[in-house]
C-alpha cells in the first residue's frame, strides 16, 4: 500500500538557528528551502538519503493561533514533545566524540543497549534526538 | 509566552537532563542551579512550577527507574545496584524504592520482565509515576 515515509515535521523556534544546528553542527543537509509566501518550507535530510525529509516548522499564526503556539513553544522548551527522530551511524562513539567537539549538547553518552549502542542529544529548542549504532538497522 | 519563559524552560530542562545523565553522582542543588543560571531558591521554585515536582523528587525517581532497569536486566546484587544508581545508604535506597514502587527490590526482581526499547522510552515509560501519593505515603 505505502512505499516509504518521505516527510515528517518537527517544531523549531527559529529556522535559521535550526539550520545552524542541524546542518552546521550535526552535518545534515538542506533538501528544500522555499519561500512560499505564507511559510518557509524548510526541510533537511541525511546526506545521501534523498528520499526522507524532516520539515523544520515554526509554530505560529495563521497555522495555529497565538495561544496554541504558546502551548507548543512551552512543551518544546521543557522537553515534553517526545522523541523527534533517531539517526543511525556505523560508529556511535566516534560520532559522539565528533559532535561533542562541535559543542553539541548530549543528554546521554554512548551506552551499550540490548539493541546496540546509542546516545541522545537535544537541539537548541528542546527536541530530543537519538543516535543509534544498531546492528540490525535496515540500510 | 515571553521569550524569557522559554529560555527559563530550556535552562531548567538542561539541569533536568543533567540529572538524567549523571544520576549516579552526588548532585546538589547548587550544582543544578548553576547549570540553569539561577539561584538555588529560584531553581527549586521554578523547577517545580515547570515540571510539577521538586528536583529532589525527580532525581529520586530517576535513580529508582535505573534501579528497576538493573534489577530487570542484570544479576547485580541489590546492594551493588543501590550504589550504582547514586544512593549511599542501603536503608535509604530500600525505603525510597518501596515508597516509589510499592514493593521491595527483591520482590520486583522476581516478577520483572525485560523491556528492549530505546533508552529514552525505558526511562520515560518505566519511570515510576507515583511516589507513594496514591497510598498516602509520600516520602520527600
Amino acid at each position: 500500500m505505502f512505499n516509504t515515509i518521505s516527510h515528517h515535521s518537527i517544531f523549531v523556534l527559529d529556522q535559521d538557528q535550526a539550520l545552524d544546528f542541524y546542518v552546521g553542527q550535526l552535518g545534515l543537509e538542506v533538501t528544500a528551502d522555499v519561500d512560499l509566501g505564507f511559510m518557509r518550507w524548510l526541510t533537511i535530510g541525511v546526506p545521501g538519503e534523498p528520499g526522507r525529509h524532516i520539515l523544520l516548522e515554526k509554530p505560529g499564526p495563521p497555522a495555529m493561533d497565538d495561544a496554541a503556539a504558546e502551548q507548543v513553544r512551552a512543551l518544546l522548551t521543557k522537553g515534553a514533545t517526545g522523541l523527534a527522530f533517531i539517526l543511525t551511524t556505523d560508529d556511535c562513539r566516534k560520532t559522539y566524540d565528533e559532535l561533542v567537539a562541535k559543542g553539541v549538547e548530549f543528554t546521554q553518552e554512548p551506552i551499550e543497549q540490548s539493541y546496540g549502542i546509542d546516545c541522545a542529544l537535544r537541539d537548541p529548542f528542546g527536541n530530543h534526538i537519538r543516535i543509534g549504532q544498531i546492528p540490525s538497522a535496515p540500510q | 509566552m515571553s521569550r524569557a519563559v522559554e529560555e527559563s524552560n530550556r535552562r531548567l530542562l538542561r539541569a533536568r537532563d543533567a540529572m538524567d545523565r549523571t544520576y549516579a553522582q552526588p548532585l546538589d542543588l547548587a550544582t543544578l542551579a548553576r547549570i540553569a543560571y539561577v539561584s538555588e531558591a529560584h531553581f527549586s521554585r521554578t523547577f517545580r512550577a515547570t515540571f510539577g515536582e521538586t528536583p529532589h523528587r525527580y532525581l529520586q525517581r530517576r535513580r529508582v527507574e535505573r534501579a528497576l532497569f538493573l534489577l530487570r536486566e542484570t544479576d547485580r546484587s541489590v546492594t551493588e545496584i543501590c550504589l550504582d544508581v547514586g544512593f549511599t545508604s542501603l536503608g535509604t535506597f530500600s525505603r525510597t524504592f518501596r515508597a516509589v514502587v510499592g514493593e521491595p527490590p527483591t520482590t520486583y526482581r522476581r516478577r520483572a520482565t525485560a523491556a528492549a526499547v530505546p533508552n529514552c522510552f525505558a526511562m520515560a515509560w518505566t519511570r515510576p509515576s507515583s511516589f507513594g501519593e496514591a497510598r498516602g505515603g509520600a516520602d520527600d
